[in-house]
């Protein structure tokens, strides 16, 4: 069968210690049978490595950081789309969301498909919406308050018993033992990524993962459960294993029928010593560990692409259960007239 | 004693509990007793074939087989009833 050619735009090319989803998107979509894709990077950082990883990004271009605003980011798009006539963009960043889901119709216009959450999908599901998001559909969740001021945040802590999880709006999650060390945590976090930060009731038990895909009507098109193995010291999993837990699978399709999810997400749990799950984030989009999903049987990336063309997509019903992945850092050695090329045209 | 019918025993002692993602490793004796159980054999029998096969007194076995079970319970290997 002729592969269908497509040109499709991945950002999160940042293939690092807290690696983005970028490559590993790339690589399944580059390993479709169905489709034979050129695979534009978007990238916020000229050290970005998958700019360099020529197998899976066939063309790179800088684009403006979400802080620039989101006029700033179309505008680079309808520069890339004049050279590159894109099918379709994959972001891959909750950061860079907000901005994408306000230009999804315009990015339309130019001819360019998405496939994102709405607004109220992304915004209901934010960590400091998450207590309210638990009772409207009735899922565990940690009890956990939002801290705009070191005031807040003491005022807070006097309903918690330690150890507390402080965490970062977008990103990041510190433990923390007493208030100094709370505080020393809301300062970096409130630094890098704003206000608010969130505080979370600590959950002891074991991590656990769902990777999945919502077609935006209810129906879940692919869903993968994952038991973290090895995890850095920044809570990102480095190894994992596919496992046949049902009810995480079932929390899923509850989530996903109930919100009537569109694209990718992660849903993070944790797995307490009673068997009962907690959700702890809801992430909306695809997570850095999807290619054990390809691998265990559910190219998820594809039928990404397949949903975002307006392709019938049948939902996947089974999975390997028991592969892992192990993740490894690699170093490429790369000629520095790549690097400035990227750095003095803006592509590469 | 009942065993979680989908763990998966090697022939060399890993054993992967495919609900929980847990693995462990069993020496000889251990891979026999959870192979048995697997089996469906009952506690009964299991304690029949290892004190016929090893040279061990009958309240010491029953001590082993006891800490041995409580340790499969306790990580969701087997269950009560």
């Amino acid at each position: 069968m002729e592969r269908k050619k497509i040109t499709v735009a991945i950002t999160g090319l940042n293939n690092i210690d807290s690696p983005g989803p970028g490559m590993p998107v790339a690589r399944g979509i580059k390993e479709s049978s169905y489709f034979d894709t050129r695979v534009v990077g978007l990238a916020y950082d000229h050290l970005e490595p998958g700019i360099y990883m020529k197998e899976w990004v066939d063309k790179t271009y800088m684009i403006p950081y979400p802080s620039k605003g989101k006029e700033a980011l179309f505008e680079r798009i309808k520069e890339i789309q004049a050279k590159e006539n894109l099918d379709f963009i994959i972001p891959n960043f909750d950061a860079e969301l907000f901005s994408f889901i306000k230009l999804e119709n315009q990015i339309n216009q130019l001819g360019i498909k998405t496939f994102l959450p709405t607004l109220e999908q992304f915004e209901e599901r934010h960590k400091s919406n998450l207590p309210e998001y638990g009772k409207k559909y009735g899922v565990n969740v940690p009890k956990s308050e939002e801290a705009f001021s070191m005031n807040d945040l003491a005022n807070i802590l006097r309903s918690y018993t330690y150890p507390v999880m402080v965490k970062g709006k977008y990103y990041d999650a510190y433990k923390a033992y007493s208030l100094e060390q709370a505080q020393a945590y809301f300062s970096k976090l409130s630094a890098k990524w704003g206000y608010p930060v969130i505080v979370q009731e600590y959950i002891d038990g074991t991590e656990v993962n769902v990777i999945a895909l919502g077609d935006g009507k209810g129906n879940v098109i692919s869903a993968v459960a994952m038991r973290k193995q090895y995890i850095t010291d920044k809570g990102k999993a480095w190894g994992g294993v596919t496992i046949a837990d049902d009810s995480m699978l079932e929390l899923t399709h509850k989530i996903i029928s109930q919100t009537k999810w569109r694209g990718g997400m992660e849903l993070e749990l944790i797995r307490t010593t009673d068997s009962k799950l907690y959700i702890l984030e809801i992430n909306p989009r695809i997570p850095a560990w999807v290619y054990l999903a390809v691998g265990a049987g559910q190219n998820l990336p594809e039928a990404l692409v397949k949903l975002a063309l307006g392709m019938e997509v049948r939902p996947f019903t089974s999975y390997d259960i028991g592969k892992m992945f192990i993740r490894y850092s690699w170093d490429m050695i790369v000629d520095i007239d790549m690097f400035s090329k990227l750095v003095t045209s803006g592509e590469l | 004693m009942k065993i979680n019918q989908s763990i998966a025993i090697s022939e060399n002692g890993f054993v992967f509990n495919p609900i929980t993602g847990d693995s462990f490793t069993l020496n000889n004796t251990g891979i026999q007793i959870l192979t048995m159980l697997k089996s469906g054999k009952t506690i009964d029998d299991i304690k029949e074939v290892i004190a016929e096969e090893y040279d061990v007194d009958d309240l010491v076995l029953e001590r082993y087989l006891q800490d041995f079970f409580s340790d499969l319970k306790l990580n969701s290997l087997i269950t009560e009833g």
